[in-house]
């Protein structure tokens, strides 16, 4: 993790996360036109982005790859059992890998959920992810209590985050 | 799909320039036109192959609040149920999963101290235990996923 400082938005940064918020306007001068929008400047626009970004509010700017268009059909989350005192360890590892796409330490809820490390495995098909998945079980040796991988089923709801103007 | 396509999803993951003309630097960097650049990532848009251009937000430090959740619902009452977690507007995404917690979605709200109080209120509508499951920690994920 890059060391971050603290910035607090004050409303015209809300309005700058309004307007981008489901994109960056695709013509040559997008911070112009989103200057235009809020109604400032395209100077302050890029500053206070720029300020954003170095705080970690806007954690990358460019591309979201649709997983699923581009072939990679059989995202699973892999939840693992693993020592608490090991858990910053392995999930650094298990976040490094290329086939994971997010890691996180999670509470358990003891008896029916005994997992604290979350990995979303994505690959081409189920086959893929279950593969990918025991090469985690591996890396983890004895240090892996038990695991699963859940795959969805069914999407029921998808409407993204969004913060209100 | 081409390769000058690959090329610009695989590049341009995070690292966007914040500058006067970003989508001259960039298209300048990959040998093509501006106009170009645009033009695919318009199209790469609408064929949704990217869900999405511009800059990523961090839920938590905009000030609100973000859990996953979890319930465990009897086939005869998952429609129901559904229905009624779904009404929610906190619930941002939700998928059914194959588990005994067979339902997870994903809760944002206005501030954090919101989380619990929607929890409290989805019990109560559905009659059904949620499992909250808020990241303690979230690990380094680079930008790796290529195409």
């Amino acid at each position: 993790m890059t060391k971050q400082t603290q910035y607090t938005l004050d409303q015209l940064d809300r309005k700058i996360v309004v307007a981008t918020q489901s994109g960056l306007p695709l013509v040559p001068e997008p911070y112009e036109k989103v200057a235009a929008d809020v109604g400032t400047t395209a100077e302050d626009v890029m500053s206070r982005m720029q300020k954003m970004l170095e705080s970690g509010i806007i954690r990358r700017i460019g591309a979201v790859p649709n997983h699923y268009t581009l072939g990679f059909r059989g995202n699973g989350m892999s939840v693992w059992d693993v020592p608490d005192d090991k858990i910053q360890e392995y999930g650094e590892k298990i976040g490094a890998l290329d086939f994971v796409s997010h890691a996180y330490h999670r509470p358990r809820h003891q008896p029916l959920w005994n997992y604290n490390l979350f990995a979303m495995v994505h690959g081409r098909d189920r086959d893929e992810v279950l593969t990918k998945a025991a090469l985690i079980a591996e890396l983890l040796g004895p240090d892996n209590r038990g695991h699963e991988v859940l795959f969805s089923t069914r999407i029921l709801k998808k409407t993204g985050l969004r913060i209100k103007a | 799909m081409d390769s000058i396509d690959r090329t610009i999803i695989n590049q341009l993951q995070g690292g966007f320039p914040i500058c006067d003309h970003p989508y001259r630097v960039v298209a300048e960097r990959l040998g093509i036109e501006e106009s170009e650049l645009i033009q695919r990532l318009e199209q790469m848009l609408e064929q949704n192959q990217l869900t999405r251009f511009g800059p990523m937000y961090h839920a938590e430090r905009l000030g609100g609040g973000l859990s996953l959740c979890a319930m465990s619902i009897p086939e005869p009452d998952y429609e129901r149920v559904t229905e009624q977690v779904n009404a929610f507007p906190e619930v941002a995404h939700n998928y059914a999963r194959d588990h005994e917690l067979n339902m997870w979605f994903v809760l944002a709200t206005e501030s954090p101290e919101r989380i619990a109080s929607v929890l409290e209120e989805i019990e109560q509508v559905t009659g059904y235990r949620v499992y909250d499951m808020p990241k303690q920690h979230e690990f380094f994920v680079g930008l790796k996923f290529e195409v």
